[in-house]
Formats: C-alpha cells, structure tokens, sequence
C-alpha cells in the first residue's frame, strides 16, 4: 500500500470526502467528525486489529478502520445495521468473556468499554456469562494487573517499553486461554511515569496504580460529563473536510 | 489436562528439580549457534526443548540475559507453541493425534491402553519421569491412524496391543529405534535419513507425481530465460495457489519482483496442518528435489536469494532427510552461488520448523513465527508480496504449487493448461482418508466429482464428505455430483469420508469446533470466543435440552466471525454452519420441539457447591 500522501477522493456512508492516501480509515473518519468506535486503537501507534470493534465495510468486505489505510475510490460504509449488531455482539463478547463488575471498579466513568456499553445500550448480553476464574497481579509496587477487567487489546504490550525497548507486557498462551503478563524482572525499570503511561492507556480498569484512586469522584468523570464519541461527533469541520 | 505453562511455583516443582546448572552452558551454545539473533528465537528455543525436553524458568531468564530481551517477550512465543513447555514432559513424551479420523480408527481404545500401561492420565507424566501422555490435532497421518509422535518420531496404526508393545520396550530401557517392530515405511522412509515406519500410500500419479523427474531441469532451462519471461509462463499456466486459498500464483511472483527493495524471500509453506491432509508430507518425503527445485525457480523468477522452507514440527522425523538433500543441491550448483553457471543466480535454502499451531499455515502467521515470534497473522495490508519476512518483499507458497511450477516449465503452459478445466488448470493432490478401502495420496485434475472420488478410493455407504478439512464444507449425498474446482469445491487437498455409522453432530462437528478453539491465536475477539459459544450450544443440543432457536442463534451468532482477521477465524464456524445446512434434520432430531427456550439451568447443579457448604440436601419438590 502506497504512503505517498497524495489527495485521493473516497466514498464514507455515501459522503464524497478527500484524503491523503495511506491515512488510517479510522483517522479519516475522525477528521471528518464520523466517530468509528475502536476499544485497541490509539492514535500514533501501529495499530493491531484486534478488538475488531472498528470493523467497517470497504468495497463491501468487512476491515478493521484501524489498520486499513485509504485509497482512491474505496466505498466505506461505518454504520449499517449489521454493522450496529455486530459491533454491539463484539462489546457483549468482552462482556461475558471477563468479570466486568463496574460498580466496584475504580475506572467507572473512566472506562471506554463500559462507555461504549451505554453507547451500544446493552442490556443483557445475547451469550451465556462465563464467570471465568481469574487471578490479580499486585506484585508489581507500582501497578496492579485485574485480569479479571482485560479485554486483551494489546494496548499496554504495544506502548509500554522500558529504557532499552525491552517489554513490561506480552501475550501469554493463546486462544480463549490468552492472558497479558507483565515482565517482573524489570520492575525496577518501570518508573512512576511509565507506570502512569501504563494506566492511562489501559482502556478499562484491568491496570491500576496503588496507592491512589477516586481522585476524580464518581459523577464527574470523563464519560460521565459526555458520552464517548461526542468528542469527535463535536470536533469543528476539518480543512479537507467534506465536500 | 494440566497445563504445560503453570501459572505458581508449586506446580513447578519437577521442574525446579530437574534443572542443572550445567544447563546454561548447553544453552549458551545454541544461542551462540543462532548468532545471538532473537529472530531465530524459535531456531534456539526448539533445541532447547530437544536437548532438554522442556525449557524451565531459568533457561528462560538465560534467553532473556544473553539476548537482551525480556522474559514476557521469550514467554509468549514458548506458550504459545503447542510442542514448548516449561515442565518435563518425561523421557519419552507421547504426543496422540486427536483429530476425527483418529477416532474412527479406534483412537480411544489406544488411549486408554497407554495410559494403563504408561500408568498415568493423559496431560500427566508418570511417576518414575519416564513416559508422558499428551494429545494433539491431526500429525497428518490421516490414511495410517490411529498414530502418535514419541520423541518427534512416528508410530502410526497403533493398536492396544503394539501399544502394550512399544510401552513394555521403552519400560525395559529399550531404544525408541528398537521398539521399531513392524518394519520401516515404502519408498525414501526406509532410507537412512528417515528411518520410518510412515507410508507413502501414493494412490493415483498424475503428471507432478510421475517418475522420471530429473532434478535440474528446470534450472537449466530458466537460465536462458529472463525472469519476466518465467514469470509469463507461471501466469500463462493459469495455476493458483494448491494451499487452498487459491491465489493465481504468476501474479504473487509479480507483484513480488515488482515491489521495491534488493532483498526478497521465497518461503515455501510445508505447515500442512489442515486436519486429513497430508499430500505434502509425502512430497517432503519422495519428492524433496522438485520441490527445492521449484523454490530456487521463484527466486530466480522474482530475484530472491534467500529461500526458507517452513516445515511444521510434526515433520521432524524428515529432517536429516530434507537437510541432505539440500547439502546435495548445494554440490549439484542446484542452489549456492552462480547456479547453473548463471552469473549472480545465488539461492539457498534454510529449514525453519515450526513447533505446533494450526495457525501458523496462514501466510502472514507462519512469517512471523520464522521471525521468532507468536504465530498471529498480521494486519493487511501490507501483503507479504510488499512486506513480509522482516519487513522484506516475501513469496509465500505451497509445496505443491513450487513442484507443479517445475513441471510446467519443463513441459509448458499450454500443456498445462490443456488439464483441468478451463478456471482450474492442472492437477491437485488430494489427501483422502476416512471410511473407504484405499485412503492415501491421489493426483487427479481439477473437475473431478466427489462422485468419482468416492468410486476411486472405494467407499460405500456414503453419508458425507469433508471437503477442505474442518475448514472446508461438509457435503451429502446430494451434492456429490459436484465437481472439485476453484469455481464449485475448492480445496487445498483433503477428503474425509463418513459412512452411516457416524455420528456427525458429535463425532464431527464436536471435534472440528474444538480443533479451532484449541488453535486459534486469540488475538481477535471474535475468533477467541464464538467458537467456544458455538460449543456450548452443540453441548447443549446433544445433550437433548436444545429447542430450535438453539440452532437459529448458532447460525447468527457464526455471521459475527465474519470480522475476525484471518482466515482461521472466518472459517471456524464452517463445520456449523455446512452441517446446518446440509444435516439440518440431524439437529431437528436432537432438540426439543414445542418448546421456546430451554435456559439449561439445573437447580441440582447450581445449589450444590451451597449445599456441599451446609450440608443440606437440597429438596426438589
């Protein structure tokens, strides 16, 4: 896929808009204040594919907005009803597949996953609960791991190195045994700022620093004030904004 | 079955017992062997576990130091290889295929027999550390099952009583060679190189089987060739892709030699871990020449000079053999430097073994685990043609498609072409296996019947087909007019055949669902999850409880895979949705009918653990 950055037209939800070509649908899309929700992606870094919440249809084939880049003439439709469902199966998915308690979870209001649960106005989730039975790493003095909250994302493995680019997180297993676990050898080299770095771009509450919490008070948290994907829907037109 | 990557240190305690200090040395050396390179982090971590038989904490810690990567980054590629552990696995460690043929060839008998004999469950080691039991998915040895793998090497039509046999040597200190009691294999698996007792079951030879292959050949002719001109022939030939996705291979090469950038790869995919194929195990094994041939032809056709053959870790029974036939390339100048005499046509040749997941047979999979990694399919695009193998221009093909691209050097495209039908041009392998007289390899030309097949291989009493493995279709009577080609069946080669003794619902698609949620990678979350939804439903439906919107939601619940990333994850959901379709009465039979909902909630079931607590007897009224 050509990154050459020149200006090529694409079709979203029917709209004619220009863009540069190798720009992330996803990107595209925000610019243009079309919010495609995403749980994996974050703005900067290679993006993974892997929550599929962002999954869109391209020229009719169903692809992740976050790891496909623009090309002239692509056809992208972000909001059909399946595509509605099939997003809201996918919250579900992560709903049943961990314990996500949120009454009792310091991320509440500040939690993308149970965000977009409003958003998608889950109620009953369409599979069966697993209840599956899942530890919590503390051994960390800086950070505490809830696998209990992990949705799996790869967020925290792709952005969290230490000084020498060696990794604090990594799959562990795979399949529906798939878990992250965190480098304890190099507990000395995760700092208070990493640490933080950590926690802000876990999108629920599966990493939490110690010794702090409810420095924000229930009510006046992020998505409590606006719900999740306003701030784009909101965002003023951009300079290659719709035609 | 207890699991191979404990989680406390309890549970590894064999482990913490075993481990020597001499240990580090052993290690340091295979590092050293792999010139401290971490993307032949799968290179160091094989021999490890072959010197060892299990690769503890420490060695890893050993890993991390001496590459300067972290512990987390060693461990994710080492769990997730089905054939790495982290605790001793005993002396000798069965591995028995667990896949549907297996079964229907009496599997079950031969599993409870080793665990009598071997006097442990499997998932377990036997007290005195010398045997232990494990399972896998198909070793593909589907037309000689039941078979196992101990120590790599390969026991195939086991029964009760050569089990019995083999345990009672292995207990008398025997070597695994000497328990060899029923000779050795046909054709090179009797050769010193392989020494098994692995059958070749070739059935039909078509033009890519035919004898008197002579290595070279094509070489010779290509050297007089401009690389264009062989690419034109490979697209002329209108062959794609025998892996069973069916890409036109002509525009791979293409689009590969076009892409920017000296340094390319040829990559031959020989991961074949579709369940009951094994057509290229028996290429490895008669015709490793062609195929190496074949991979030195694209890298001359798409200017590559680094060729690596990715073998799935059950073929490692074929190493010394495909090594030897490599070294003897190398002194024909049929790889090496200036080969044929060809000015700057330099191609060599390095195996990379895999070490068990399905998943790594998906093209951008199998790349990243040759890069040392976890076997997750990559994010496209970029395609491998523009970037695959560290981050480099890649050609990845099967082992079939290389060898029939000899021969259509050798003999032409339009002689080709003139095979087949008009969309699928040329021959296929197909691996057969299942209820008929005659399983084994068949080369036939695309736009045969099912219905021919089925009179080929002698099989009677027919109820369905399994075209292109769990992955595939399952097919009935009715549709066994239907020809196998890229435009009706198409398939990267294997054929189950079931007879009416079979159950499908449980025998079948029970299995086919748990081979894909054993295998997927899990990085999407659609893949991780609805297959084990799927499973809960079939439980449900065979244990008698399902009612009809059991069968509709499986069927919606299927559609949600459709945005899962590669190809594992779209086609896991295949073997309910074809036998819905095609079995439909076979579920109507199972559930229960005037019924809305069934919730499967057992009041028995779910009081007990309370009632256990106080020790009441729940009253049921």
């Amino acid at each position: 896929m050509s990154t050459n950055g020149s200006v090529i037209r694409i079709i979203i939800d029917g709209k004619e808009y220009l863009s540069r070509s190798g720009v992330y649908l996803i990107d595209v899309a925000r610019e243009n204040r079309i919010f495609i929700p995403t749980l994996c992606n974050i703005s900067g870094v290679k993006p993974r594919g892997a929550c599929r919440m962002c999954t869109v249809s391209v020229n009719g084939r169903y692809m992740t907005a976050c790891t496909t880049p623009v090309s002239e003439g692509m056809e992208i439709k972000t909001n059909t009803p399946d595509l509605h469902d099939l997003r809201k199966a996918i919250l579900e998915i992560m709903f049943v597949e961990g314990n996500h308690i949120c009454p009792v979870c310091e991320k509440s209001g500040n939690c993308d996953l149970q965000a977009l649960a409003y958003r998608f106005q889950i109620l009953v989730p369409r599979f069966p609960y697993s209840f599956p039975k899942r530890t919590i790493d503390a051994e960390n003095p800086l950070l505490v791991k809830d696998h209990n909250r992990c949705i799996l994302c790869k967020r925290c493995i792709r952005t969290i190195k230490d000084e020498q680019g060696r990794s604090f997180f990594a799959f562990r297993k795979r399949g529906h045994k798939l878990e992250i676990s965190i480098a304890h050898h190099l507990k000395d080299h995760l700092n208070k700022e990493i640490a933080q770095r950590a926690v802000d771009v876990c999108p629920t509450g599966a990493l939490l620093k110690k010794e702090s919490g409810y420095n924000i008070p229930i009510s006046e948290r992020k998505y409590e004030r606006t719900p999740i994907g306003s701030e784009i829907e909101s965002l003023k037109q951009s300079v290659i904004g719709d035609q | 079955m207890k699991d191979l990557f404990p989680d406390t240190a309890d549970e590894l305690e064999i482990g913490e017992i075993a481990y020597q200090d001499t240990m580090i040395d052993t290690v340091n050396a295979i590092i050293k062997k792999y010139d401290h390179n971490p993307t032949r982090l799968m290179d160091i971590l094989i021999d490890t576990q072959s010197e060892f038989g299990y690769i503890p904490p420490p060695i890893v810690a050993q890993i991390s130091r001496t590459l300067n990567i972290s512990i987390v980054d060693i461990e994710q590629t080492l769990s997730f290889y089905h054939f790495f552990s982290a605790k001793p696995t005993g002396k000798y460690t069965i591995y028995l295929n667990n896949s549907v043929i297996a079964n229907m060839m009496g599997r079950e008998e031969v599993a409870r027999t080793l665990e009598r004999e071997a006097g442990c469950k499997f998932g377990d080691v036997s007290a005195d550390g010398l045997i232990g039991l494990f399972s896998t998915s198909c070793i593909g040895m589907s037309d000689q099952e039941p078979a196992a793998l101990i120590n790599g090497k390969v026991f195939t039509r086991l029964t009760p009583f050569r089990v019995k046999e083999i345990i009672r040597d292995l207990k008398a200190g025997k070597r695994l060679d000497e328990a060899v009691v029923e000779g050795l294999g046909d054709g090179a698996n009797a050769q010193p190189e392989i020494r098994s007792m692995v059958q070749n079951n070739i059935r039909k030879k078509g033009p890519i089987l035919a004898d008197g292959y002579k290595a070279g050949e094509a070489l010779k002719k290509i050297v007089k060739m401009k690389p264009e001109d062989v690419i034109a022939e490979v697209k002329l030939s209108n062959i794609r892709g025998r892996g069973g996705a069916g890409f036109p291979t002509g525009m791979k090469w293409e689009i590969c030699r076009n892409a920017p950038g000296e340094e390319k790869y040829i990559f031959c995919n020989a991961d074949e871990g579709e369940p009951g194929t094994f057509k290229d195990r028996v290429i490895l094994t008669e015709y490793p020449k062609m195929l190496m041939e074949g991979m030195a032809v694209a890298g001359y056709a798409v200017g590559a000079k680094k060729g690596i053959l990715y073998v799935r870790y059950e073929y490692t029974y074929l190493q010394q053999h495909l090594e030897s036939i490599i070294e003897g390339g190398r002194k024909k100048n049929y790889l090496g430097k200036n080969i044929c005499g060809k000015e700057g046509f330099d191609f060599d040749i390095r195996i990379q073994f895999g070490a068990g997941a399905y998943v790594c047979g998906e093209e951008s999979a199998l790349i990243e685990s040759a890069e040392g990694k976890r076997g997750e399919p990559r994010d496209r695009p970029p395609f491998p043609v523009e970037s695959g193998y560290l981050e480099k221009p890649t050609i990845v093909n099967n082992v079939e498609t290389l060898c029939s691209i000899v021969k259509i050097i050798n003999h032409g495209a339009p002689w080709y072409r003139s095979m087949g039908t008009k969309e699928s041009s040329g021959t296929k392998l197909l691996s057969i296996s299942g209820d008929c007289k005659y399983p084994g390899v068949y080369e036939i030309e695309w736009g045969f019947s099912v219905n021919d097949v089925l009179e080929m291989v002698g099989a009677s009493d027919v109820q369905a087909v399994q075209v292109g493995g769990p992955s595939g279709t399952l097919i009935g009577p009715n549709e066994f007019n239907r020809t196998l080609s890229y435009t009706d069946l198409s398939t990267g080669g294997s054929l189950i055949i079931f007879d009416k003794r079979r159950d499908l619902l449980k025998d079948v698609v029970m299995n086919f669902l748990n081979f894909f949620i054993d295998e997927s990678c899990g990085s999407c979350s659609t893949c991780r999850n609805i297959p084990v939804f799927l499973r809960q439903k079939l439980e449900k439906i065979l244990n008698a409880r399902g009612v009809q919107k059991d069968i509709e939601e499986m069927l919606e619940w299927s559609k949600i895979l459709k945005a899962s990333r590669c190809g594992l994850g779209l086609t896991a959901a295949n073997p309910v949705v074809t036998s819905i379709k095609n079995f439909r009465s076979l579920y109507d039979k199972k559930i229960q009918h005037g019924k809305d909902y069934d919730s499967n909630f057992d009041m028995l079931i779910a009081v007990k653990e309370s009632c256990d607590a106080v020790g009441r007897v729940p009253q049921m009224s």
